[in-house]
C-alpha cells in the first residue's frame, strides 16, 4: 500500500498537471514562453561560444584554401549577376503584362535573417526557436524559408525569440501545387519519416494525378500563409490509398531542416 | 541538505534541457535526442525522498515542455509517477552497483517515454510516431543507460562538495586503553 506523503505528492503533483493543462490558450503560451526565457542567456551564451569558435577556425584557415574560396565566389557572383540581369527584365516584362491585363502587382518579400538557437528537445515534434521576436517585427504565422526551400512558419513569438513549426510537423500543414502537374495538394507529416526530416507527406491529391518522381513541389498560395511560388521539394513517389479514391506522395524537401543555421522569416 | 539535493536536481534537470536543445549533432547521427530527465529522475528515487522526486518532476518537466512543442505540463505525471515506483524499490534495489544504474535507467526511461505518449494521444494531440520511432526509443533508452551511472557519480561529487563533511567516529576507543603506572 501507499503510505502517506506518495498520496499528498500524487495530489499535489496531480493537481498541478490538471492545471497547467487547463490553462487557456492564451495564458498557457505566455506561461511556456515566461519560463523558457529561463534559458535565453544560456542560448546567448551558446551562441557567443560558436561565434568565437567559428573565428577561431577561420584563423586557422590557408591562405591557400581561402583563395580557392575566393575564386569560387568570383566565378558564381558573375554568373549570379548575369542571371539578375535575366530575371531584372523578365520582372519588368511581367509587370507590364500585368498592368496589360490589370491584375494585381506582386509585392517584393521583405525578410529578415534569423539564427537558430534551439530545437524541440522531443523527438516526436519538429520545431525550432530563432533568435527573431515580437520586438523585431515577428508575428505568428510568417512563412519561414531559406534560399533552398520552404521550412516551416512561425508559431508562438516571444520578445527575443520565436518558435518555428517545420514543414513536417502535425501543426504546420502547407497548401501546395505539383508544378508539371498543376494538382493542388497539402502537405502533412509522415509517420514513415521519422528519422528522416526531409521526407513530408503530400495528400488530399486527385486519385487521377499524373505524379511522376522529380516533379517540383512549391506553395500554391491558397492556404492563406505561405505566398505562391516558394519551393518546398521534389516528388519521391506516389501511391493510390483509401481503396484508390485519391492518391498520397512522398516528398523530398529542398531545405535540409536538419542542418539549419539561419533561415529568413517572411515579414508582412 | 534535502533541499541542496532538490537544488542540484532542479540545476542538472537545466543544463541537461539546454543541452538537449542546442546540441544537434546526437539527433543528426543517432536520429534521436538525448533526455537527461529519466536519469536524474532515477538518482531523485534512489537517494532522495517523495518530496524531491514531486519538485524534479514538476520544475523538470514544465522547463522540458517550455521548449517544446508539448501541452504545457504534460511531462509531469510520467516523471513523477516513474519516480514514485522507483522510489518505493529504493530499499531493494543495489542502487551502488553501475549494472543496476544502468538498467534502473532504461527501464525508467522506457516508462517515462511511454506514459507521455500516452498522455499526449489521450489529450488528442498528434505526436509523429511510426516504426521509426522504435528506433528512436532504443537510442533514447541506450543513452540513458550510460548517463544513469554517470549522473549518480556526478551527483554524488557535487552534492559532496557542497554540503559539510561526515565526521567520522575516532578509532579511539577509551575502554580498551591500556593504561601503564599506578592508578
Amino acid at each position: 500500500m501507499l503510505n502517506k506523503p506518495y498520496w499528498i505528492g500524487f495530489a499535489v503533483v496531480l493537481v498541478v498537471t490538471l492545471a497547467l493543462l487547463n490553462l487557456p490558450e492564451q495564458v498557457s503560451r505566455k506561461a511556456r514562453l515566461a519560463v523558457g526565457s529561463l534559458f535565453v542567456p544560456l542560448f546567448g551564451l551558446a551562441g557567443f561560444g560558436q561565434t568565437l569558435a567559428d573565428r577561431t577556425s577561420d584563423l586557422t584557415a590557408s591562405r591557400r584554401a581561402l583563395l580557392d574560396e575566393l575564386a569560387t565566389l568570383r566565378r558564381e557572383n558573375v554568373e549570379l549577376r548575369l542571371q539578375a540581369l535575366q530575371h531584372a527584365e523578365a520582372l519588368r516584362e511581367n509587370e507590364r503584362l500585368r498592368e496589360l491585363v490589370a491584375w494585381q502587382r506582386q509585392t517584393p518579400w521583405k525578410h529578415k535573417v534569423a539564427r537558430v538557437i534551439a530545437r524541440d528537445p522531443e523527438d516526436w515534434w519538429r520545431t525550432v526557436w530563432i533568435d527573431l521576436g515580437s520586438r523585431d517585427g515577428v508575428q505568428p504565422d510568417l512563412p519561414v524559408l531559406t534560399p533552398t526551400g520552404l521550412v516551416g512558419r512561425t508559431g508562438d513569438v516571444g520578445l527575443t525569440r520565436t518558435q518555428v513549426l517545420l514543414v513536417g510537423d502535425p501543426k504546420c500543414r502547407v497548401a501546395v501545387l505539383v508544378r508539371e502537374a498543376g494538382e493542388n495538394g497539402v502537405i502533412t507529416a509522415f509517420s514513415t519519416s521519422v528519422l528522416d526530416h526531409r521526407l513530408v507527406d503530400l495528400t488530399n491529391l486527385p486519385r487521377q494525378s499524373a505524379l511522376r518522381p522529380g516533379q517540383t513541389v512549391q506553395t500554391s498560395g491558397l492556404g492563406g500563409i505561405f505566398p505562391p511560388g516558394i519551393p518546398v521539394g521534389t516528388i519521391v513517389d506516389s501511391r493510390s490509398v483509401g481503396f484508390g479514391l485519391y492518391t498520397e506522395a512522398r516528398v523530398k524537401m529542398a531545405a535540409d531542416t536538419s542542418r539549419l543555421r539561419e533561415v529568413l522569416v517572411l515579414m508582412p | 541538505m534535502n533541499g541542496l539535493r532538490s537544488l542540484i536536481l532542479v540545476g542538472f534537470a537545466f543544463a541537461g534541457i539546454f543541452a538537449a536543445a542546442w546540441l544537434e549533432a546526437p539527433r543528426r547521427w543517432l536520429g534521436a535526442q538525448f533526455d537527461v530527465l529519466p536519469a536524474l529522475v532515477v538518482v531523485a528515487a534512489m537517494t532522495t525522498n517523495v518530496l524531491t522526486v514531486g519538485i524534479l518532476a514538476v520544475s523538470g518537466g514544465v522547463l522540458l515542455d517550455s521548449l517544446s512543442a508539448n501541452p504545457l505540463g504534460v511531462s509531469i505525471l510520467p516523471l513523477f509517477a516513474t519516480g514514485c515506483g522507483l522510489h518505493r524499490a529504493q530499499e531493494l534495489v543495489l542502487r551502488d552497483l553501475p549494472y543496476a544504474q544502468v538498467i534502473l535507467g532504461v527501464v525508467a526511461t522506457a516508462a517515462i517515454l511511454l506514459l507521455k505518449l500516452i498522455l499526449l494521444l489521450s489529450l488528442g494531440e498528434n505526436p509523429i510516431v511510426g516504426w521509426g520511432s522504435l528506433w528512436q526509443f532504443l537510442v533514447t533508452c541506450g543513452w540513458s543507460a550510460a548517463l544513469t551511472p554517470l549522473i549518480f557519480r556526478l551527483f554524488d561529487t557535487v552534492a559532496g562538495l557542497l554540503s559539510y563533511r561526515t565526521v567520522e567516529p575516532p578509532t579511539f576507543r577509551p575502554d580498551r586503553e591500556i593504561l601503564r603506572g599506578r592508578h
